[in-house]
């Protein structure tokens, strides 16, 4: 395993929002997840990454009692997993979700709010804001039947926040929504972490992720292969300069902003951080060549992803 | 400790299921039409008959009505079974296959309270039914020919006791096997049971133990028709058991008449049976991965 977390790896903070010790599951001679070791801190949006089949969806359903460890331990927002009062403050939104569809939205949510144990005055606010989030009040008094797929999946998302939890944990969140409706996730997630919520958010969209997470874990066969911040991940940077008029020495000698990749007509240079680019473009044109084209570049995550796993395959 | 509010939740949940599947209403219509079929029917029984040409005496009245009575509640009994089948099936495994339960067993829930409460709301459907449906059909044959049964309630009561064993079995069943198969199984079950009843019955009238200890066996592992033997005799004018029980043994054969109440030992054993099955399928749930 790749540690790239910031040396808190098992010591249990003060109660994150998740964290699990060796969490294994087994099916038979299927192992599914490979002892997880993890830590979500609290009032972050956290990407679980992976391929298909990683453990990704095991190790949530783990993480909310509907499957039970075979080995190892979890804790959410301090109350072990197999406490039922560990999934009073979590939200929850199913990779496969499915309501009833002979109840009207509203009456989903309010099934929910008796379920998650709401006190019946705040019901109407609840569910009112949940449906405001996710743009679906106009909507709200048809029965689920009627529902588009993305609605449905717009209504999980609304059973997800009711009650203000402390934790959501989303199942890819936007697998039956259009690109209008991945962005409006993308909003609901930045609300939330606005609002001090932690969000676990489990997908193999990784621009997706790019995008709203502050901190991601990659597993792979069960396993985290990498965990820590985008930042901290993303850590590769290049830039690809395409200039004339510099002989081969002088080419060579750019060596000193970073590794050089020739090609004869773009030279990478991998390892220039982008304050130094003016440096470089001052450098070319005091040695005589003229500069077309600077592109600086950050490894992506699919990129930086896929190398993991290439290095651990 | 399991939170009674919880529990009447998914019982709420399982009645307006029903009701907003339209299932209460298909079946009230239906019913309807049955009881309107059996009045017109017992109506016409007071005709004069073909070969005497006049009516039948107020003896042979009565021991007719009683006699299509029992017909009528085996039929009565045997809807109750398929529909305690029809709807405990899919109410379980079909929630698992679905997805359905996922969001549901991940709030603060115990999966014993959800099986409780589809249990206590399917089995106030069916214990309902088996009232209404039940009291109807007496006071119309009342109204048309005068007889009333003997014990009308412990008859309304024994037949719910078949549709809750039914549901009973059928929820166990639904929590490991697909829809489609828990609710044939049962049904399967439920009319070999009566068969054993009637082999047992035989058994009986022939003095042939082995015979006679198949029906014991079926009505130990299934007790529905034990149930329904306790109905009959809910139905059977004090005149026709005395006959029955001067027949003897032989009057054991039919599965439409019983010479004797169910034994309060077996009552105690069909406790026992809901008791352990219901547990049984707690458990069985509990240890499922979702």
């Amino acid at each position: 395993m790749i540690e790239l977390q910031e040396g808190e790896a098992t010591a249990v903070a003060a109660s994150p929002a998740i964290h699990c010790l060796e969490l294994t599951k087994r099916y038979g001679t299927t192992l599914a997840l490979a002892g997880l070791t993890m830590t979500v801190p609290r009032g972050e949006v956290f990407g679980f990454l992976g391929p298909n089949g990683a453990g990704k969806t095991t190790a949530v359903k783990l993480l909310l009692g509907l499957l039970l460890p075979t080995a190892g331990e979890g804790w959410i927002l301090g109350r072990s997993i197999r406490d039922i009062e560990a999934r009073r403050r979590v939200g929850y939104l199913p990779e496969h979700f499915r309501y009833q569809p002979w109840l009207s939205g509203r009456e989903v949510l309010g099934l929910h709010c008796r379920l998650a144990g709401l006190a019946r005055a705040t019901w109407p606010e609840e569910i009112d804001r949940a449906l405001d989030l996710v743009g679906l009040r106009d909507s709200a008094d048809r029965r689920v039947r009627s529902y588009s797929k993305g609605m449905q999946q717009r209504l999980g998302l609304a059973v997800a926040l009711l009650g203000s939890p402390e934790l959501v944990i989303l199942d890819e969140p936007t697998s039956a929504l259009d690109p209008v409706g991945r962005h409006d996730v993308r909003q609901v997630i930045h609300h939330l972490r606005d609002r001090g919520t932690t969000v676990f958010l489990n997908s193999h969209l990784l621009t997706e992720v790019e995008m709203v997470c502050d901190r991601v874990a990659m597993i792979d066969r069960g396993r985290v292969i990498a965990t820590g911040t985008l930042k901290e991940l993303l850590g590769g940077h290049s830039v690809r300069i395409r200039l004339t008029g510099l002989d081969r020495p002088q080419r060579a000698s750019l060596a000193r902003f970073g590794g050089v990749e020739d090609d004869g007509e773009w030279i990478t240079l991998h390892g220039l951080v982008p304050d130094r680019v003016p440096e470089l473009v001052a450098e070319v044109v005091a040695m005589g060549g003229r500069v077309y084209a600077v592109e600086p570049r950050q490894q992506s995550l699919e990129e930086r992803f896929l190398q993991l796993l290439g290095r651990e395959g | 400790m399991l939170s009674a509010r919880t529990v009447l939740v998914f019982a709420r949940l399982a009645v307006w299921e029903a009701s907003r599947r339209r299932l209460v209403l298909a079946v009230a219509v239906l019913t309807l039409i049955v009881i309107a079929a059996t009045a017109w029917g017992f109506s016409k029984l007071g005709d004069p008959t073909l070969d005497r040409g006049h009516p039948l005496s107020e003896t042979e009245l009565r021991l007719v009505t009683s006699q299509l009575l029992i017909v009528i509640a085996f039929l009565f009994a045997a809807v109750l079974a398929l529909m305690a089948a029809v709807v405990g099936a899919p109410s379980i495994s079909g929630e698992l296959e679905s997805g359905l339960a996922l969001a549901l067993l991940a709030r603060p829930v115990r999966r014993a309270e959800m099986v409780l409460g589809k249990w206590l709301g399917l089995g106030a459907l069916l214990v309902a039914y088996a009232l209404v449906a039940g009291v109807l059909e007496l006071i119309v044959v009342d109204l048309i020919t005068g007889y009333v049964p003997p014990h009308p309630i412990q008859l309304i009561a024994y037949i719910a006791g078949v549709g809750l064993i039914l549901l009973t079995l059928t929820l166990l069943l639904s929590t490991r096997l697909a829809s489609m198969t828990a609710g044939i199984v049962p049904l399967v079950c439920y009319f070999m049971a009566w068969i054993g009843g009637i082999i047992g019955g035989a058994g009986q009238a022939l003095g042939n133990a082995t015979l006679t200890a198949v029906g014991t066996v079926t009505n130990l592992l299934l007790p529905t028709d034990g149930l329904w033997r306790g109905a009959v005799y809910a139905m059977e004018p004090a005149a026709f058991i005395a006959g029955l029980q001067e027949a003897g043994p032989a009057a054991a054969a039919s599965p439409f008449s019983a010479a004797a109440p169910p034994a309060p030992a077996f009552l105690a054993w069909t406790v026992i049976w809901f008791l352990a099955m219901l547990g049984l399928t707690l458990w069985s749930l509990h240890v499922r991965e979702v």
